[in-house]
């Protein structure tokens, strides 16, 4: 017997036509596909932009990054959280920043912070109050919008000047206020502000504009009479050097605080690109999590084909019947068949992706996130609702094929 | 008139004697079809044996329940024997697969219904073509072949209709017309005046008696001995064995030309 050609393009107009004459149904198979293809476009973008934005913030933190935090207290048995020593000081710093030997360090900004609150007339916020140096606007990537930023000779000099961030201007000052020259009271002493810095974005804990800077040695001795650090930050000469530069100033600190094994360091090194990887590792998980919730919903959709695909089945029995007694094989049939399911998930997922991309949209709008697609997601989109007609399609098809033309024909 | 008549039927009788040892189309031998469920047996046909030739026109006629449906099924290729052998045109039937079976009813035999069958919402021309895209013909073609045939059984004017918008008699002409387009070995009509008005049916039994004098095998089933009358040959079946097989009986011509 000689295999026929299958007229594929006959078959497609069919296939049109056949879809065309039940727009209710239809409309409402392609719905399922259309939300799920949607879904999974404007999940994963959710979730890049996410990740995106992540990352934006925390290299907004600081490019070539190092932190030095001060090691757990051990006290007997009893361990304390993790940077309750009080091992760094402001001789360590002096001494990494002026060592010859360490030579992937750019430069180095010793640093303690403290909540705390701070009052100016009627007006009164609670704040991160950090003690810096002049190197903390060049490791921390921090821009003064209006004035200046605490210079070397205010920390010679023990100076009380305050430069602010922009949350704590608008919080004490209103928005868009020029504080400069004001004075504030910080733990009862009063600070003149000089400087404002400009807006880093970013809400919640860690707002890098929620912050008021202090001299070092102000904080130190004047607010909080301390002699420690709570944190030493170290710009790498660039991010090839990162691990060269936490391996040259952990060694260097060991040998400082007279310590010869590694496992006993009283500090840690953490590396820009550490927190980086935490967070894209914890986005990527969010993502595959917001994913798989869309996958789901795409597998109704192609269960909402393959039950429509089996309700045509069954009403076109006798079609399918006629169809075979006049020549058709089952090869036909099933092209018949797989075609119409195809199309219906094929214009489903063109549809989807459209849905797709207008929602990523309107949630980068909302939530104020970069606006990503992933062309790699919409090729993903396009083949898996092909494959779901194929999929979904291919049983329905099946059991149309495999009808004995005199039970069809004479099925009512 | 009536003499006229039987010279004719003489004449065709002859003619289809002639033909007889020249070209077989149909030749079943002790053909059986039995029904099996968990309880009983039911014996559809039993020890069929038939020939018929190319040329001719011959009428299965029975009461319902005869076996004439089961036997219409199996001419048909639609289904198979439980014994027996079946040659269609040359090619034994029994064997053949599902597909093989759909290939014999595409190129081999011309179906037309008692529901007309064609369907629904589609055009007169679009159901006509029907067989020839299983059968693998180029688009122009099918058309030049649908519109040929289309104007054969009078309906020019009616190609582009959909079937919801013609008559009943008309419906059974285009299925005429979409059993012919590939030129089978046979007609195979089941009940074809079943579902239309008398005066139609005259029509219908018209357009057989000239696709026969053309040379068209046509076998048609029905339970209407006027309708079976229209042909040549009538076999008779009764609890699903022949009974009669005979052409004694003067032959309706609807026109003699």
């Amino acid at each position: 017997m000689i295999k026929k050609s299958i007229d594929y393009a006959e078959v497609l107009s069919e296939g049109i036509g056949t879809l065309t004459l039940n727009k209710t149904r239809t409309g409402l198979a392609i719905l399922g596909i259309v939300i799920g293809i949607g879904s999974v476009i404007a999940l994963v973008s959710l979730g890049q932009a996410t990740q995106a934005s992540i990352s934006a913030r925390i290299e907004s933190l600081g490019s070539n990054l190092l932190t030095i935090n001060p090691g757990a207290q051990n006290t007997g048995a009893v361990r304390g959280a993790a940077g309750s020593r009080t091992t760094l000081t402001l001789d360590d710093a002096n001494a990494i920043a002026n060592s010859p030997d360490i030579t992937t360090i750019n430069s180095v900004s010793p640093e303690f912070s403290r909540r705390t609150q701070i009052i100016t007339g009627a007006n009164n916020t609670n704040t991160q109050v950090v003690g810096v140096a002049d190197t903390y606007t060049e490791v921390h990537k921090v821009a003064i919008d209006q004035g200046s930023f605490i210079t070397q000779r205010d920390v010679a000099a023990i100076n009380k000047v305050a430069v602010l961030g922009s949350q704590v201007v608008t919080d004490l000052f209103g928005a868009g206020a020029n504080p400069i020259g004001q004075t504030i009271r910080i733990s009862g002493k009063t600070f003149t502000i000089v400087g404002t810095t400009v807006s880093k974005g970013g809400t919640g804990f860690g707002n890098q504009d929620d912050i008021v800077y202090v001299p070092i040695s102000t904080a130190q001795k004047e607010l909080f009479g301390v002699n420690y650090l709570s944190s030493i930050a170290l710009e790498a000469k660039s991010a090839s050097v990162m691990t060269a530069a936490q391996d040259e100033v952990g060694y260097f600190l060991l040998t400082r605080h007279h310590l010869s094994d590694p496992t006993q360091a009283d500090f840690s090194i953490l590396s820009q690109q550490d927190i980086l990887n935490t967070a894209s590792a914890t986005t990527s998980t969010f993502t595959s999590l917001l994913s798989g919730i869309a996958a789901i919903s795409l597998l109704v959709g192609g269960i909402g084909i393959m039950n429509i695909m089996l309700v045509t089945v069954t009403e076109r029995t006798r079609e399918i019947g006629l169809r075979k007694a006049l020549g058709a094989q089952k090869r036909n049939i099933i092209a018949q068949f797989l075609t119409e399911s195809i199309i219906l998930t094929f214009t489903g997922g063109i549809i989807g992706i459209f849905f797709g991309i207008a929602a990523s949209y309107i949630i980068s709008r909302l939530t104020s996130s970069g606006f990503v697609i992933s062309p790699s997601s919409i090729l993903l989109a396009f083949v898996v609702s092909a494959g779901i007609g194929i999929l979904f399609g291919w049983y329905p098809a099946q059991r149309a094929a495999n009808l004995q033309p005199i039970e069809a024909l004479r099925y009512e | 008139m009536e003499l006229q008549g039987e010279v004719l039927v003489v004449e065709l009788r002859l003619d289809s004697e002639t033909k007889m040892t020249e070209k077989p189309i149909i030749v079943t031998r002790h053909l059986s079809k039995i029904y099996k469920t968990e309880s009983l047996e039911t014996v559809a046909l039993a020890d069929v044996s038939i020939q018929i030739n190319k040329g001719e026109f011959v009428a299965i006629m029975g009461p319902s329940g005869s076996g004439k449906s089961t036997l219409m099924h199996i001419l048909g290729a639609l289904d198979k024997p439980t014994q027996g052998e079946y040659i269609l045109d040359g090619e034994n039937v029994e064997k053949l697969s599902d597909d093989e079976l759909a290939d014999i009813r595409n190129r081999k035999i011309g179906f037309v219904f008692q529901a007309f069958n064609l369907l629904p919402r589609t055009t007169a021309l679009k159901n006509v073509m029907l067989p020839m895209v299983y059968a693998g013909i180029p688009k122009e073609e099918r058309l030049k072949i649908a519109q040929k045939y289309l104007t054969m059984v009078g309906l020019a004017d009616r190609m582009n209709h959909t079937t919801n918008q013609i008559s009943g008699g008309q419906q059974q002409r285009v299925a005429i017309a979409r059993a012919l387009c590939l030129n089978p070995a046979m007609i195979l009509a089941d009940e074809p005046t079943g579902n239309i008005a008398s005066a139609q049916a005259e029509e219908i039994m018209d357009i057989f008696q000239k696709l026969n004098r053309e040379g068209h095998t046509i076998v048609m089933i029905t339970h209407e001995p006027d309708i079976a009358e229209h042909a040549q040959r009538i076999i008779h079946i009764k609890d699903g064995r022949i009974v009669l097989d005979s052409t004694s009986h003067k032959q309706r011509l609807i026109n003699k030309k």
